[in-house]
C-alpha cells in the first residue's frame, strides 16, 4: 500500500512514462506548437534585426562578422543535437520506448542539416576574414566529422527493412558516437596544433562587447526553441506514420473532420 | 574456459582454410601503395614526406575491407545463434573472434609494412615505430570495425554502409598512428603517441565487445 502513496518519485515516473504514449505526446505537442512557434519567431526576429541592423560594426571584420548571429547558434545546436539524439536512443534501448526511437529518427536529419549549415556559414565567414573558403582548422574539421557521424546514423537507421531493428542499431551507433566524440575532438585538436602551429584562431578575437553579445544570446535562445519546434514537427510526422492504423488517431482525425 | 579454447581452435582452423581472406587485405595494401607514386610522381622527398600518412590511410582501408566478413559466415550458417545461446561466454567469444581475425588480417599488414615503407622512401629509423604503431592501431581498428560488422551483419548490402558508419570512429587512431610514424621519421621516439594508441586499444578491448554483443543480438531479432 505504501508504494501507491504519491511521492516525488512516483509522480516523476508517471510524468516520464507519459512521454512514451504517442496519443498524449501528439496532443500535447499540438497545443504546444503554436506558442512555441510564436515565441521562436519573436526571438529570432528580434535577434536578427538587432544583430544585423543595430549592433555596432566590428572594428576589424566590419560587417562580415554579423554572420556570427547565424553561425554560432547553429553550431551550438549541431553538437547539442547529437547528444539529444544519442540520449533518445539510450532511453529507447533501456526503457524500450518506441517514441524515443522515433525521436532519434526525427533528430538525425535536423542535426545533419544544422551541421551542414554551420559548415557552410563558417566557410562563407572564412572567405572575407581568413581569405579562404576552407581551412583545416580543428573546429572545422571536428564539425565535418560530426557531419559524418550524423550521416552514419541516418544511413544505418534507413538500411534496415525492419524498422525496429534499424532503430536499435542506429541507437547503438549513436551511443558509440557519443562516447567517441570527446576522443575525436581531442585528437583533432592535438593533430591541428601539431601540424599547423597557431595560425588562425576564431576564439582569440577581442572579448565580445555587450551590444554585440545580447543579440547573440537572444539568437541562441531562439535557435534552441527553433530546434525544439523542428524536433516536435518531425516527431509528429513519425507518430502519424507509425500510428496511422491506430484507433486513437483515426478517432482524432474524425473529430477534426 | 573450454568453450573459449574450442572457439579459438575453430576460428583458427577456419582462418587457415580460408587463407585467401588473409591475402586480400595485404594485396589491397600493396596495390594502394603502388598507386601513390603513379599518381604523385616519384619525387623521393615528396614520397618520404607523405609516406606516414599514406601508409596509415591504406592500412586503415585494408583493415576496413576485411572486417565485413567477421561475422557474416557465422550469421549465414546460424553459428551465431548457437553463440548467443551462451550468454556467459559471449564476451569471450567475441573477443576471440576479433583477435583471430586480427591475427589473419591486421598482423600481415604490420609484417609487410616495412617493405612498403621502403618503397615510399620512408627513412629506415622509422620502420620499428611504423610496425609498432600499426600493430597497436590495427587492434583498435579491428575492434571498432567489429562494431560496424555486428550492426550490419543482417543486411545484404553491408560493405559500403560499414565504411560510412565506421570511418569517422577510426579518425583518432589514424591521427595518432600517422603522427607517431612521422615523428619517428624525424628522429624522435614518439612515446606519447604510442602510449595513446595503446590506451585506445585497451579501451576498445574492454568496451567494443559489449556493443558487438548487443548488435549481434539485434541482428538475430530482426
Amino acid at each position: 500500500m505504501l508504494e501507491n502513496k504519491p511521492n516525488v518519485f512516483t509522480s516523476l515516473r508517471i510524468w516520464f512514462h507519459r512521454w512514451g504514449s504517442p496519443p498524449w505526446l501528439y496532443q500535447m505537442s499540438g497545443t504546444l506548437l503554436p506558442w512555441l512557434a510564436v515565441l521562436t519567431a519573436a526571438l529570432i526576429l528580434t535577434g536578427t534585426v538587432w544583430g544585423l541592423a543595430f549592433a555596432p560594426e566590428d572594428a576589424r571584420q566590419g560587417n562580415s562578422f554579423r554572420i556570427i548571429y547565424l553561425h554560432v547558434p547553429v553550431s551550438f545546436l549541431a553538437l547539442a543535437g547529437y547528444y539529444i539524439m544519442a540520449l533518445a536512443g539510450c532511453i529507447g534501448l533501456v526503457w524500450r520506448m518506441k517514441v524515443a526511437f522515433w525521436a532519434l529518427r526525427a533528430a538525425a536529419p535536423i542535426g545533419a542539416a544544422l551541421t551542414f549549415i554551420a559548415l557552410a556559414t563558417g566557410s562563407i565567414w572564412g572567405k572575407p576574414t581568413w581569405g579562404t573558403w576552407w581551412e583545416w582548422d580543428a573546429r572545422i574539421t571536428s564539425m565535418l566529422i560530426l557531419f559524418f557521424l550524423y550521416l552514419g546514423v541516418m544511413a544505418l537507421a534507413n538500411a534496415y527493412q525492419n524498422r525496429d531493428s534499424g532503430n536499435r542499431a542506429a541507437s547503438m551507433l549513436a551511443i558509440v558516437g557519443m562516447v567517441n566524440i570527446p576522443i575525436i575532438y581531442k585528437s583533432v585538436d592535438w593533430w591541428n596544433t601539431l601540424h599547423q602551429g597557431a595560425s588562425l584562431k576564431l576564439t582569440s578575437a577581442p572579448t565580445i562587447h555587450g551590444s554585440m553579445l545580447y543579440p547573440l544570446l537572444i539568437m541562441i535562445a531562439g535557435f534552441y526553441l527553433f530546434y525544439a519546434l523542428l524536433l516536435l514537427l518531425n516527431l509528429r510526422c513519425e507518430i502519424l506514420t507509425h500510428e496511422r492504423n491506430s484507433r486513437w488517431l483515426q478517432d482524432l482525425l474524425r473529430v477534426k473532420g | 574456459m573450454n568453450i573459449l579454447l574450442a572457439t579459438f581452435h575453430r576460428e583458427w582452423q577456419l582462418a587457415w582454410r580460408n587463407l585467401a581472406d588473409a591475402v586480400n587485405p595485404v594485396a589491397f595494401f600493396l596495390m594502394v601503395i603502388a598507386l601513390v607514386p603513379l599518381g604523385t610522381g616519384t619525387d623521393k622527398t615528396l614520397l618520404a614526406a607523405i609516406a606516414p600518412g599514406i601508409l596509415w590511410v591504406a592500412a586503415l582501408l585494408a583493415s576496413l575491407l576485411s572486417v565485413d566478413m567477421l561475422f557474416r559466415r557465422d550469421y549465414d550458417d546460424s553459428t551465431l545463434e548457437q553463440y548467443l545461446l551462451l550468454p556467459d561466454c559471449l564476451y569471450g567469444i567475441v573477443w576471440i573472434k576479433v583477435l583471430v581475425h586480427w591475427l589473419f588480417s591486421g598482423l600481415p599488414l604490420v609484417l609487410i609494412s616495412p617493405l612498403l615503407g621502403m618503397m615510399l622512401s620512408l627513412p629506415p629509423v622509422a620502420m620499428p615505430v611504423l610496425m609498432l604503431s600499426l600493430a597497436l592501431g590495427t587492434i583498435s581498428l579491428s575492434l571498432i570495425g567489429a562494431i560496424g560488422a555486428a550492426l550490419t551483419v543482417s543486411l545484404r548490402r553491408g560493405g559500403l554502409l560499414i565504411a560510412v558508419i565506421v570511418l569517422p570512429l577510426y579518425i583518432p587512431v589514424l591521427i595518432f598512428g600517422a603522427s607517431a610514424t612521422a615523428q619517428a621519421a624525424g628522429g624522435i621516439f614518439p612515446a606519447g603517441q604510442l602510449a595513446i594508441l595503446g590506451a585506445c586499444a585497451l579501451f576498445a578491448l574492454g568496451l567494443s565487445p559489449l556493443v558487438v554483443m548487443a548488435g549481434l543480438k539485434n541482428a538475430l531479432e530482426s
